[in-house]
């Protein structure tokens, strides 16, 4: 695909009430390859803001930058410019001392559920980390640990298990738990179901929904599949080559787009009916067939 | 470091704790390893005993020098009536003395710094790895040799120089391992978890190179005694200890007399050190060959719990690929399991069959078991298969050969592993063109451009001559596709052809597969998890669960009315009809800052 699209669409005006999260014209760069490379700016100046318990969706296709946003947030990938203020807070800059207190209120869910779990640790031992991180005593932690492992609907005798014993889905509840651990006030999750199977999705995503119920918890939730940030998100922030190029609630981005390439990425994705694909392919051919002329 | 390690007891220990001796098992049951470990054992503990086990080295009768063995001195006398037992323990002594000092010396420099470096990265890395580079280009005898000259001849400061000159060995180990793990996701989940640098390192990091680290102490220290026991044969090292090595120098000048003498020494230094290279061996199948899962566990077990079933065989059989009864199997005898049991699929001529299940379903193996390309292990037990008429299971392997060139194409899931990266998209698309059709070089270039212009690439010249690195994920799917049409097959096995790409690129080279397929008329087997796909490009679907087929239909029927309750709670998962989240309503406590947690 090729192409230049239309000037991002205006961000809507920002909604009212106290913001959790609040970044501001997002700048990331990494530095080239080779000697005196040039840096390679991945984040053109991308805004976006989440209210505390409310899930902000962050759609785009790989090499978009979407999950580099939810890196620089946690102070995983080097801000260049621009601002990220959690809790009202600058924290674009933060030391490795405020870091680690931030870890009380900022987790994190990752991607591939057999990579982000230390294969040679037991899974109590994985959840008690960040117990422990914050000072929780260890009587306190090990039964704090048999607590999460029962919220995320696992058995008890998992905390003595390896992370090899477990299936793709239930590794990621055990992320999930960990995520939980010390009760966040907001958790990016960056594609956490992409790795699973549609059933086992399904019910992932459910938990999700079920624990941000419960505890109030906000998620910068991203991934590159539309049906699924509609699907989690109050509001949803299309993402192309490090630039939002339009957001909006859920249901008018991702049911009634505005920005050409949003309405591209939605024709593009399949839908599990032959008569409403035939629809959504014959869509898709007259757009490609206007984009051409 | 102690905290990390004590906190591991917050957990209730009983079932972990077998789990934990796993490598310890391993090492026992490694005849090996027990038995070079033993040999060490009793090597060491007579050297420690040393002043228990035999009388001062150092008293001399020079009447009993060369005598043989009498009560109380088994190996007799040497040059000088010294009693040769207790020079070789206590020369032991001072040999794997300072063998240790050199080990200790390396691994207190090798493996923090590489810990350092590895994870950290940054200067630090580059100077560290500098100084490695330039002390591992220095001769370590030369080096000893002049440390012996500027230091004087003690032998524990040489070893001391000697460990110096082996730490580059840790360093460069430690380092390379620590800068894999630093890329790790759990690394970075555990920064997220608040952990310091200190503890994230002495848990996740020296866990992975521990088993590295101890399998290179027993090559060092190997090196280290062989090294020790040259300096002093050589009579650079302490002219008034005993080690092996000046006991070797010293039998050296009396071998005409008593060539019993290079005996002793030569066999304790040798036992050792090959007892040490054993070991190290040993050490390394225990510890690293230790994790591996058996392959496709998930399936299998499945397999094992469902109940058996008759298909029916009846029906015709389609012309193009008829499968009947299929069943896979991994290992044989009683351990034998079956991954896809009874398994039956057709496909008519220009036919689009979908095979969707999850992961671990037994689909790719069914597509696997079709092309004969099933991996290591498998096998077909059971059952037929026709492509165009012609039985393949026990077809073979020069004629399966010569089907899957010409009748059968595959496009695999992962299309840039499955490019060579040593070689331009041309090339490899030309090269089985020539075999297979035995076109001229030429000739196999002009149909392999006029292939990438079909399969609607743009600039075709630029692709051919482009190497796999350099061509989007997309396009290398299209080169794929490009290179299964290159023989004109009549059937195309496509195994989660679109998993891999972006949705806008999916969409487009669903589009190509739509249009070959309609050109040509093929026949496609197309194997995936999604959906959508399937509602996209397929007449008619089985759906598999468990390694067996539970509901097969036209694509319309069994979307919309399936049948099979498998079938439900799949076309349930999806999301498509979900309703949107409605908008964000602030919670009644509306006081953001305070979120319950």
């Amino acid at each position: 695909m090729s192409g230049v699209w239309p000037e991002p669409l205006p961000a809507p005006a920002a909604p009212p009430g106290p913001r959790i999260l609040d970044i501001r014209d997002l700048r990331v760069s990494f530095p080239g390859k080779g000697w005196r490379a040039p840096r390679v700016e991945v984040l053109h100046g991308v805004s976006l803001d989440i209210r505390p318990g409310e899930t902000v969706g962050l759609v785009g296709e790989s090499g978009s930058g979407k999950t580099t946003i939810g890196r620089a947030v946690l102070g995983l990938a080097p801000v260049h410019s621009g601002a990220v203020e959690f809790r009202g807070e600058r924290i674009d800059r933060a030391s490795a001392r405020r870091r680690r207190r931030l870890s009380q209120d900022l987790q994190v869910i990752f991607q591939d559920p057999f990579a982000s779990l230390n294969p040679s640790i037991p899974v109590g031992e994985t959840l008690a980390e960040p117990l422990h991180a914050q000072g929780v005593p260890g009587r306190d932690a090990r039964r704090r640990v048999l607590d999460l492992l029962g919220r995320v609907a696992l058995p008890a005798d998992a905390a003595q298990r390896l992370p090899r014993e477990f299936s793709g889905g239930q590794r990621q509840r055990i992320a999930i738990a960990r995520a939980l651990a010390i009760g966040p006030k907001l958790i990016v999750c960056d594609e956490p179901v992409s790795a699973l199977d549609l059933t086992t999705q399904r019910t992932v995503l459910d938990l999700l929904l079920e624990i941000q119920e419960q505890t109030g918890v906000a998620y910068l939730f991203v991934s590159h599949d539309l049906s699924v940030v509609r699907y989690m998100s109050h509001r949803v922030n299309v993402i192309h080559r490090g630039v939002i190029v339009e957001s909006g609630d859920a249901e008018q981005v991702t049911t009634a787009p505005r920005h050409p390439y949003t309405q591209r990425l939605l024709l593009s994705a399949p839908v599990a009916d032959p008569a409403a694909q035939r629809d959504r392919r014959a869509a898709l051919d007259r757009r490609r067939a206007e984009e051409n002329t | 470091m102690s905290e990390a390690l004590t906190s591991d007891n917050h957990l209730p220990a009983g079932a972990a704790a077998p789990r934990r001796a796993k490598p310890v098992r391993r090492f026992l049951r490694n005849p090996q390893a027990v038995i070079s470990a033993l040999v060490l054992g009793v090597v060491g503990g007579a050297v420690l005993l040393a002043p228990l086990l035999s009388t001062d080295p150092g008293a001399a009768e020079l009447s009993k020098a060369f005598a043989g063995a009498e009560p109380g001195h088994p190996l007799g006398f040497d040059s000088a009536g010294r009693d040769v037992w207790s020079r070789l323990l206590h020369g032991g002594r001072n040999t794997l003395g300072g063998a240790l000092i050199a080990l200790a010396v390396a691994l207190s420099i090798g493996v923090p710094s590489g810990l350092v470096a590895g994870y950290y990265g940054k200067w630090f890395d580059a100077v560290a790895n500098w100084a490695g580079n330039f002390v591992m280009a220095l001769p370590a005898m030369v080096v000893l040799l002049a440390s012996r000259a500027i230091l004087g001849p003690t032998m524990w400061v040489l070893m001391v120089v000697l460990g110096v000159l082996v730490a580059p060995s840790f360093f460069r180990l430690v380092r390379g391992i620590v800068a894999t793990v630093r890329g790790e996701l759990y690394v970075d989940a555990a920064r997220v978890s608040g952990l310091r640098d200190r503890r994230i390192i002495a848990r996740h990091v020296l866990i992975v190179v521990r088993a590295p680290i101890i399998i290179q102490i027993a090559l060092v220290a190997g090196i280290a005694i062989s090294l020790q026991a040259g300096l002093e044969f050589l009579g650079i090292g302490s002219g008034d200890l005993p080690t092996w090595g000046a006991m070797l120098n010293e039998a050296f000048q009396n071998v005409q007399r008593s060539p019993l003498f290079m005996l002793w020494p030569g066999l304790a230094l040798g036992i050792t050190s090959a007892a040490l290279v054993l070991l190290a061996s040993a050490l390394r199948d225990v510890l690293e060959d230790g994790g591996t899962p058996p392959p496709r566990p998930r399936a299998a077990r499945r397999a094992r719990v469902s109940a058996p079933t008759t298909s029916d065989s009846a029906g015709a059989r389609a012309a193009l690929l008829s499968v009947r009864d299929l069943a896979v199997s991994y290992g044989s005898g009683a351990s034998a399991v079956d991954v896809v049991r009874g398994v039956d699929i057709d496909v008519a001529e220009g036919e689009v069959v979908g095979l969707v299940g999850q992961s671990g379903s037994g689909k790719s193996q069914t597509a696997f078991s079709v092309l004969g390309i099933l991996p290591e292990g498998g096998r077909v037990s059971r059952g037929s298969i026709l492509i165009a008429g012609t039985e393949v299971v026990g077809l073979p392997e020069k004629r399966y050969r010569a089907l899957r060139g010409g009748v059968v194409a595959y496009v695999p899931q992962e299309p840039m592993t499955n490019l060579d990266p040593a070689f331009t998209v041309g090339g490899q698309l030309v090269e089985p063109m020539r075999l297979r059709l035995g076109l001229s070089r030429k000739a196999a270039a002009e149909r392999a451009l006029e292939l990438l212009r079909q399969v609607e690439i743009a600039d075709p010249r630029r692709v051919f001559d482009a190497y796999p690195h350099e061509i989007s994920g997309g396009m290398a799917q299209r080169v794929l596709i490009a290179g299964a049409m290159s023989c004109d097959p009549k059937l195309l096995i496509a195994d989660e052809p679109t998993t891999a790409l972006d949705v806008t690129v999916q969409a487009e080279v669903l589009e190509l597969l739509r249009r070959l397929q309609a050109e040509r008329g093929l026949g496609v087997l197309l194997v995936t998890h999604d959906l959508g796909v399937v509602a996209d490009l397929c007449d008619r679907v089985a759906v598999m669960n468990a390694g067996r087929i539970v509901e097969t239909g036209r694509t319309a029927q069994v979307l919309t009315r399936p049948q099979d309750p498998y079938t439900r709670t799949l076309i349930e998962a999806v999301l498509d009809d979900a309703p949107a989240r409605p908008a964000w309503v602030a919670p009644r406590a509306a006081d953001g800052a305070e979120v319950p947690a």
